[in-house]
């Protein structure tokens, strides 16, 4: 029972700082392995935070599995997902840059599953 | 090699450095304290989170400067392997850039022009497409001193610097008191449209919340507005998600400033429409300058990737994307960027400079870059170096090196570096490269 | 650089030395022009037979744009007209580059001296760029290098007038000078950028226009600017863009900017924008009057001119006057750059065609060439096409034959729109220029304009910027390839070819001021600037091979 949503990676002060820290430290890690999920969706889909989801990209078919926390407050909408940039960001871009040079890094289209805890 | 002073204390002695330049964003700010001890940064007085992280983390990496396929090695050898890779390819690509300093930046251009390359930077995967979208509509802009000084109406779209650019609010855009608007924050309006309430949104006066890739759609009813067009509200709501009470009420505002500012970020250039959306924004500040005084302004990420922009430009003509496989420079966005010379299985070695395309790329790009010989110079170790043929750690500019960089506003500021590295600059690494490349190219000039 | 080179049997042509096409040998070491060695024996690294060829010093360019923020958006912004442009392929001595209207900084040293120019001059930067243009000026070659500073609309320079402070505008112009490691003060549009940063269109439309805020007008600006940059000594006191460049009935805004400097020594720059009559933007009113205002010239020895030829063709129009940009933005219709710097300058850049089927256009090309042909003295009328606003520095040979070969120029007048003949003198203008005035307006007039004593001549103790040129009936084709040039006494071009490519001098004053008026341009600059006091000035790091030039004696 996949649902699609809209997955916009972006980024974060915490993400930012990590850079500096250390990539291969565990805040940034955390960071980049951590999947902003609208209340309203968690609820819906039965989440709970540190739960795992499965996100694959429609347009490639790529896959990977992260772990959910909850958007605070109003920051996501419904329907939209939120990621620090990051390899999982990466492993959902797709190659093709449609002649600009630049791959679409924002609003990917990708179906998630939720995996459980 | 440009330096301002060299100011390097002795082992032990603490030391403040005033004025020094942040390098970890755009904003580029030049009036960061810093407190030295002990080749440690411990205090960095008026940075903000990025830059506090920025400063206090860049301690001397205890690793060796030079590694190959992951061993230690000689800075020599390094340099000879670098030069045989690169001059062994026949479709080297460079790229990275913006976290360097413009001096080292030139070397790689000339590095790259030597070797028949293909030079681009982090810009085609930041601002490239607003590049682009300025060669088709031109820009109408500013410094950002004249934003500070004059701005009385501030719009952010795409962009949220309270997590990517902390200080812009409070050094340039909306807290601080400018000349002609002696009141600061209460003497301007701020709209911020983006497809998330960021933190960014909380200093917002009106927060626009646009459906996710209709940028183009909200910016075009903003210039149908600004022209007077008459637009259905109902299609204006179904596409843009907002209602066209609100963007009217928003184009009046725009009107009625004196002097009106919109920054924009990744938002419009990641997202479906890339230029197509800069192009859109750029087109809509030209169409305000009929009514009132506007500028935009790219939101630029890194340190000095306009100051990379600037380099290449100057020495290529074209700001990204060009290829001397002919001889002379070409410039062409979807080939010769490296998201598309790796993606597309084309590039056959390398060179990565201050960049992390093993984190950032796409998976087709980095699978073809894991594949290929390829040289990286980076002051931490990243995903990038660890898959390096040769890795070069090297010393951090603006911390441990000094050089010129160009805020988002294309300013050059110099760096007041803190104290010294026992490992190169990368200027350093780049010149003893470009030194081999030219006695086996055969080069004088 | 201390090889002894001799040049003999050349046809030598130096003005500035009264010597007018004799034959002579030169002679060269440590890069300058010495006297003949008193020792006959002494052993000669290089001889070069100039034999039935014309010598003359290197060329200088002193109103050109080609390094910068401005040069730098305008590469950036065309790269259409790159792809189809002469291509600059790298070789085993040079880099690559690119054309178009804005070449890429090594490809301008390369053409440059290409035409046997060793020394340019950019004539519009802002001081907050002002590194920006050094670093450029380190990648283009072949040549020696400055630049003027922008200071028309400077917040200061207006603030100081207003506040009957003369003593502050001439501190603040050296020390402004000084942090720039710049040449000489430049007046855009004087006033007339600070109203366009304010007010939608703003400008200012005369003389005696008030800028709003700063209650100054532009006849203050020039008057006291002027005045200042004399008392100071500067070698070139001050290059003046006029205030409504471009419009139709503008040269009496140009008559009354020169009459603004009372007598004191002004150079007024691409003087062909600002010598129209006509009025209320009506093609059909549209002519010329460099009658009247070379008239003017020739009676006023402190008043220098340039040129700023325009020539048929595509090109990019790049300037400090922002709302000149944005009313050229609107008459083409194409991309618009504009940047407006802080306390300081503005910008605008957009392509341009000019048409010799266009009336405008053509008028454009005739009052160029009847400035050249009105001017009486020589010295005083210097060669430019405003690089790249009139066209490339590149039409400098196709200028040369205009003014030395009259049928030519007169041929080329019969393809122009029909009316240019009945609106501008130039049709009845009989006068052809010799070899001797070409290098009095290309070389030894632009070097006195400028106070450069050590350059644009051929005696004892100058640079040895030496240009040598095969002599032809076609002038163009005798001043588009020269043989062999000369920079800092190192043979650079060879039989037409480009041999070496050292990195030239920066040139740039030093003027004294009174330190103590120091701290009141930092309280204003702390207040409002968006980069910190002790980040401005360039440092000295970024200068190679500096050359301060010295202040005028008189």
């Amino acid at each position: 029972m996949a649902e699609i949503f809209i997955l916009i990676p972006g980024r974060t002060s915490e993400q930012g700082c990590g850079i500096s820290e250390g990539k291969f430290l565990d805040k940034y890690q955390q960071q980049i392995n951590s999947l902003q999920v609208a209340p309203g969706d968690m609820q819906r889909l039965g989440l709970a935070e540190g739960d795992r989801v499965r996100l694959t990209s429609c347009e490639r078919g790529q896959q990977v599995e992260v772990t959910v926390v909850e958007a605070k407050g109003d920051e996501l909408p419904e329907g939209l997902l939120f990621i620090a940039y990051g390899d999982i960001s990466s492993k959902l871009m797709g190659g093709d840059t449609h002649g600009s040079g630049m791959p679409t890094s924002k609003g990917i289209d990708v179906e998630l599953e939720v995996l459980g805890k | 090699m440009a330096t301002v002073e060299s100011s390097v204390p002795a082992t032990g002695e603490l030391k403040i450095v005033e004025d020094a330049t942040c390098t970890f964003c755009g904003c580029v700010c030049d009036d960061i304290d810093l407190t030295v001890e002990n080749n440690q940064i411990t205090k960095a007085k008026r940075a903000c989170v990025l830059g506090k992280a920025w400063f206090l983390n860049h301690e001397i990496e205890e690793k060796p400067s030079c590694l190959i396929d992951g061993k230690p090695a000689t800075l020599e050898q390094g340099y000879d392997r670098a030069a045989q890779i690169l001059t062994g390819g026949k479709y080297p690509i460079v790229y990275g850039l913006s976290d360097s300093p413009c001096e080292a930046q030139r070397v790689a251009v000339s590095i790259t022009d030597w070797i028949d390359g293909t030079i681009d930077t982090t810009t085609s995967v930041c601002h490239g497409p607003s590049g682009m979208a300025f060669q088709g509509v031109g820009e109408v802009t500013c410094s950002l001193g004249e934003v500070t000084n004059r701005g009385d109406f501030i719009m952010f779209w795409g962009s949220n610097p309270a997590e990517s650019h902390p200080r812009h609010f409070t050094k340039y855009s909306l807290m601080p008191k400018g000349m002609f608007v002696p009141n600061g924050r209460k003497d301007r309006t701020c709209v911020i449209v983006d497809v998330r309430k960021t933190k960014s949104a909380k200093a917002a006066d009106i927060f626009l919340q646009i459906k996710p890739r209709k940028d183009f759609e909200g910016l075009w009813t903003l210039r149908a507005l600004a022209k007077g067009v008459e637009l259905d509200p109902k299609v204006v709501k179904e596409e843009t998600g907002i209602e066209l009470a609100v963007w009217q009420d928003v184009m009046d505002r725009m009107k009625a400033a004196k002097f009106g500012v919109i920054f924009f970020g990744m938002g419009l250039t990641m997202t479906r429409g890339k230029h197509a959306n800069s192009e859109a924004l750029l087109a809509l500040t030209r169409d305000m300058n009929d009514h009132t005084r506007f500028v935009a302004k790219p939101n630029r990420g890194h340190g000095n990737v306009t100051g990379a922009d600037n380099v290449v430009s100057w020495r290529t003509g074209y700001p990204f994307g060009v290829n001397h496989n002919r001889g002379y420079p070409r410039f062409n966005p979807g080939e010769y960027t490296t998201s598309d010379t790796l993606a597309n299985g084309e590039a056959d070695c390398g060179m990565m400079i201050a960049c992390d395309p093993m984190a950032n790329f796409s998976q087709p790009a980095r699978e073809h870059l894991a594949s290929i010989p390829y040289i990286a110079l980076d002051a931490k170790e990243t995903p990038t170096t660890r898959a390096a043929a040769v890795a070069f750690t090297v010393a951090t500019y603006g911390i441990n090196a000094p050089g010129t960089v160009y805020r988002m506003d294309d300013v050059p500021i110099p760096l007041r570096p803190a104290f010294e590295s026992p490992h190169p600059s990368d200027f350093d690494v780049l010149t003893n490269i470009e030194r081999r490349v030219k006695a086996i190219k055969g080069i004088s000039g | 650089m201390s090889d002894l080179i001799k040049i003999y049997r050349g046809t030598v042509y130096d003005p500035a030395n009264n010597i007018n096409g004799e034959v002579r040998d030169l002679w060269i070491e440590n890069g300058k022009i010495v006297e003949a060695p008193s020792d006959p024996s002494k052993p000669l690294n290089r001889t070069i037979d100039a034999s039935g060829m014309v010598v003359m010093p290197g060329g200088i360019d002193m109103h050109c744009h080609i390094a910068g923020p401005k040069v730098n958006v305008a590469r950036k912004m065309r790269p259409e007209e790159k792809r189809k442009a002469e291509r600059i392929r790298r070789t085993e001595v040079t880099h690559s580059g690119t054309m178009g209207s804005v070449p890429s900084t090594f490809a301008t040293g390369y053409k440059y001296a290409g035409l046997g120019y060793t020394t340019a001059f950019d004539a519009a930067i802002p001081p907050l760029g002002a590194r920006h243009a050094h670093e450029e000026f380190e990648d283009t070659p072949c040549l020696d290098k400055g630049f003027y500073v922008l200071m028309g609309n400077n917040h200061y320079v207006m603030r100081s007038i207003q506040e009957g402070e003369p003593q502050k505008l001439n501190a603040f112009i050296a020390w402004l000078l000084q942090s720039a490691k710049g040449f000489a003060p430049k007046l855009v549009n004087p006033g007339g950028v600070e109203v366009w940063k304010h007010k939608q269109a703003g400008n200012v439309h005369g003389l005696d226009s008030v800028v709003d805020h700063f209650d100054v007008t532009p006849r203050q600006i020039i008057s006291q600017v002027s005045q200042a940059a004399n008392e100071l000594g500067l070698p070139h006191p001050v290059h003046i863009h006029c205030n409504n460049l471009g419009m139709p009935g503008n040269w009496e805004t140009t008559l009354e900017t020169m009459k603004a400097l009372q007598g004191r020594r002004g150079h007024i720059t691409h003087i062909q924008f600002h010598s129209y009559g006509g009025g209320d933007g009506d093609e059909n009113t549209f002519n010329s009057k460099v009658v009247p205002l070379a008239e003017y010239v020739n009676s006023h020895p402190n008043i220098t001119v340039d040129v700023g030829q325009v020539l048929f063709g595509e090109t990019t129009s790049m300037t400090g006057d922002g709302p000149l940009g944005y009313f050229l933005s609107n008459v083409y219709g194409g991309k618009w750059f504009s940047g407006d710097t802080e306390m300081e300058a503005g910008c605008g850049i957009t392509p341009i065609k000019y048409k010799n089927k266009s009336l405008v256009h053509a008028l454009q090309w005739a009052i160029g060439l009847e400035w050249y042909l009105l001017v009486e003295d020589p010295w005083r009328v210097v060669m430019s096409t405003d690089h790249p606003n009139g066209g490339s520095f590149l039409a400098y040979p196709q200028i040369i034959r205009f003014l030395m070969d009259r049928t030519y120029r007169q041929d080329v007048l019969k393809t122009c729109h029909p009316l240019v003949g009945k609106r501008s003198t130039l049709p009845d203008i009989e006068r052809e220029y010799t070899l001797n005035e070409i290098a009095i307006i290309t070389r030894a007039g632009p070097a006195r304009i400028l106070g450069l004593t050590n350059k644009g001549h051929l005696g004892p103790g100058a640079d040895a910027d030496i240009t040598i040129y095969t002599p032809h009936d076609n002038k163009e084709t005798m001043f588009e390839m020269p043989r062999v040039v000369i920079k800092s006494g190192q043979v650079i071009v060879d039989q037409g070819e480009l041999r070496l490519a050292p990195i030239g001098k920066t040139l740039y004053v030093e003027p004294s001021y009174d330190i103590d008026l120091e701290t009141d341009i930092q309280e204003w600059f702390e207040q409002y600037y968006s980069i910190r006091w002790r980040n401005y000035p360039v440092d000295p790091s970024y200068m190679h091979e500096p050359e301060v030039i010295g202040m005028r004696a008189e």
